[in-house]
């Protein structure tokens, strides 16, 4: 009788789905008509006031008081919130959760199919990354987030990539059209790493165990099919396609600046304003930065896709996510609140004001004006959002369950694996402490 | 004869009125201090018991924190190589550090102690500074002189032809980089301790060794620190439980990077039961300075106590 699913039952159902999203939230009588939400800090400046703008408007509307936190992630400030809220079982109603955070609280939030199955059916499919990140065991935990969400695609130098490596990034990816990027390969992306190197331009991609560095690692080693743990759980380690995908990578790393195993976050955004090399793997927050302080650097700067490896073309994706604590008091109106602020109107609104850096994660909202409009050059973003479909946004570690990839994320294995090859150390041997590594993941 | 009932019993009420009353009890010197310490061991019971308590809870926990494991976690941590890097490099972290912490703390003592009383406190003030900054202030300006890419000191080096130097992508170099900024913040805490030794050795000890005929190293060898051992002994203890503790100069210079190789117990256990979210293994990496931190202080305070009976 349970698992019956009657006519009357799912029209019953898919119409109470579709108003939640057209009707407003009427104040129920557990509400205390209070909210108290976290957002990601933005580092573009006044991005903040839109945002708390499109808050402010539905708070009005709906009578609910509301009180904003932007919270950023310098010191981890925002993961060490999130955590001490969970110990703690009070806080926010609304949290942001950069990347594997929704997953890894699943137990402490509040299932958002509700508004999760309308939001798809209004805006367009999410990627296979959202929803391997924010749906554990069948259910959506979380809304994916428009502000903080990234690609970190290639942002090139296109005079020293044409100079040097004999490569036209924009007639690669031409703004306001589809990409020509067939010979954007991972052979082309090695022979472009070793000319800007000789010539003195190094591509400038970290080798430690921050976010940036990881990313790239993973986008590498998806291009050669290669997994560390697959979706079932198994360590898969000491397979050819990790091997191929470790020996390509360590190949890349000699033409990287010799310090890349220190670089942080910040490292690759300094090495492109500076001036000093050729390609960095990053959102446009550089180019955004340069644009501010080293023009003749950022009007030379053009974002596009990723090189394609024998398994496919991978870019590296980082989505946010709001989700509700289980704990919160008033949770319809958090949830009419994350509707509100994936509205296609709020999240135009957003992307602008971020200067396109923030990205949707909904299929129909990739074509957005402020992605061709940007500049200089004009249409350095048009290719940013990935219009065309034509790369598969991953995120590092993945497909493994989102509990051990996140360890494998965190403690950057791929990018150590990378720095022990190419400091000497035998292949078999490198392997072999992956494997006992992520073995000590597994645990429960 | 009903009087002669009652008068032992009120002569003992009433005595007894005289030891446990209030006013009494507020008079006597040990409830007074009682008194004055408890709002701090209220603070202590709150902001380090409990935690200790906690994290020895958490510690018995598996990685979801629903189930007990008891000493599942340490056994676990035990079978990781990884671990056991982190248990030498904190080692040779928190033991260099010291070490040269207290050589330079002693000779630089001894530099302030000859300096003329009258341009004394001066120097005594400007070699302090480091060890009064905020430690996350200063190390933000470490991280600039040896930032990977656009370090200051390269930038010096250049100019006569060396380098560049990797102070932070090099395992050697990195750990030597977080041992230097902790010994320039540590080494002053040192000094001031040998320097106010120093001032305590009676000089009469010095007059009758110049008598005999001794020399400057011998006056240090057999007048100076046997005289200053108590101390150096109590410095190196608490300088030792410090460092070893030590969290801010790592994570701010290296993160423990590269590759894991200056991984210190603080930073690690930030990083697994923080950063990669398993609390309990976190709880359990940094329970782990305890006993090793116990057993040093052990051994140094039963020293103190046995030359202290021998005096």
């Amino acid at each position: 009788m349970r698992g019956k699913l009657t006519r009357r039952r799912f029209l019953a159902t898919t119409a109470a789905s579709s108003a939640l999203i057209a009707m407003p939230y009427v104040r129920g009588s557990y509400a205390a008509g209070k909210l108290a939400i976290v957002l990601w800090d933005h580092w573009v400046p006044g991005a903040n006031n839109t945002s708390r703008a499109l808050v402010e408007d539905w708070a009005a509307k709906e009578k609910v008081d509301v009180q904003i936190d932007y919270i950023n992630n310098q010191g981890n400030k925002l993961l060490i919130t999130a955590a001490a809220e969970t110990q703690a079982k009070t806080g926010h109603d609304i949290m942001a959760f950069a990347t594997w955070r929704a997953a890894d609280h699943a137990n402490q939030l509040v299932p958002v199919d509700d508004i999760m199955e309308p939001l798809i059916k209004q805006n367009g499919a999410v990627n296979q990354t959202v929803e391997y990140l924010g749906k554990v065991q069948g259910r959506w935990v979380a809304v994916p987030a428009t502000i903080g969400t990234q690609i970190k695609g290639p942002c090139s130098r296109i005079d020293l990539m044409k100079q040097h490596a004999g490569i036209d990034v924009q007639a690669l990816y031409p703004a306001g059209a589809p990409p020509k990027a067939e010979s954007w390969t991972l052979d082309a992306l090695l022979k472009a790493a070793e000319a800007c190197h000789n010539a003195g331009f190094p591509f400038g991609i970290g080798l430690g165990s921050t976010s940036d560095s990881v990313d790239t690692a993973g986008t590498i080693f998806h291009s050669f099919g290669a997994e560390l743990v697959d979706a079932k759980g198994n360590v898969t380690v000491k397979t050819d396609a990790v091997r191929q995908a470790l020996e390509y990578y360590t190949k890349l790393a000699k033409f990287f600046p010799p310090d890349a195993p220190a670089w942080d976050d910040a490292s690759n955004n300094k090495w492109l304003i500076s001036g000093r090399g050729a390609l960095i793997m990053n959102p446009p927050s550089a180019w955004a930065v340069a644009r501010r302080d080293a023009p003749q650097v950022a009007e030379q700067c053009w974002t596009h896709g990723m090189a394609a490896g024998p398994k496919g073309r991978f870019a590296p994706f980082l989505p946010y996510f709001w989700g509700i604590w289980s704990f919160s008091k008033n949770q319809s109106a958090a949830k009419s609140l994350l509707v509100h602020l994936s509205q296609p109107s709020a999240i135009e609104k957003l992307v602008a004001a971020s200067g396109g850096y923030d990205l949707p994660s909904f299929a129909n909202l990739t074509t957005l004006k402020t992605w061709a409009e940007e500049g200089p050059p004009k249409g350095t973003l048009y290719h940013y959002p990935n219009p065309y479909n034509h790369q598969i946004l991953s995120t590092a570690a993945s497909p493994a369950p989102p509990k051990i990839a996140e360890q494998i994320y965190t403690q950057g294995v791929m990018t150590k694996m990378t720095v022990r090859h190419l400091q000497g150390e035998p292949m078999e041997k490198t392997l072999a402490w992956a494997e006992s590594e992520v073995e000590g993941f597994l645990r429960t | 004869m009903a009087d002669a009932v009652m008068g032992p019993v009120t002569g003992a009420r009433s005595a007894r009125a005289r030891r446990f009353g209030l006013r009494n009890a507020m008079r006597r010197k040990s409830m007074i201090a009682f008194t004055m310490t408890l709002p701090l061991i209220l603070l202590i019971a709150l902001f380090v018991v409990y935690p200790a308590l906690y994290s020895l809870n958490l510690a018995t926990l598996n990685r979801s924190m629903e189930r007990f494991v008891g000493l599942g976690n340490f056994l676990f941590l035990f079978n990781r190589e990884t671990f056991w890097m982190v248990v030498k490099q904190s080692c040779i972290f928190a033991l260099t550090a010291v070490l040269f912490k207290a050589i330079f703390g002693f000779v630089v003592a001894h530099f302030v102690h000859n300096i003329p009383t009258k341009g004394q406190r001066k120097w005594r003030g400007m070699l302090l500074v480091p060890w009064v900054i905020p430690p996350a202030m200063s190390c933000l300006a470490w991280l600039w002189l040896f930032d990977p890419s656009y370090s200051a000191f390269n930038w010096i080096f250049e100019k006569f032809g060396i380098g560049p130097i990797p102070w932070t992508g090099d395992a050697m170099w990195a750990r030597f980089s977080v041992i230097l900024v902790n010994v320039w913040i540590g080494a002053p805490f040192f000094m001031i301790m040998y320097l106010a030794a120093l001032k305590s050795v009676p000089e009469q000890l010095y007059e009758a060794a110049a008598v005999d005929g001794a020399n400057f190293w011998q006056r240090t060898w057999y007048v100076t620190l046997p005289m200053m051992r108590n101390i150096i002994a109590i410095t190196a203890l608490f300088s030792l439980i410090v460092t070893f503790a030590n969290f801010d100069i790592v994570r701010i210079l290296t993160a423990g990077g590269p590759i894991d190789l200056t991984h210190v117990f603080a930073t690690w256990a930030f990083r697994v039961g923080i950063e990669v979210g398993d609390i309990p293994l976190g709880a359990s990496v940094s329970l782990f300075m305890v006993p090793i931190l116990t057993i040093a202080a052990i051994f140094i305070l039963r020293d103190i106590h046995r030359r202290g009976n021998e005096a």
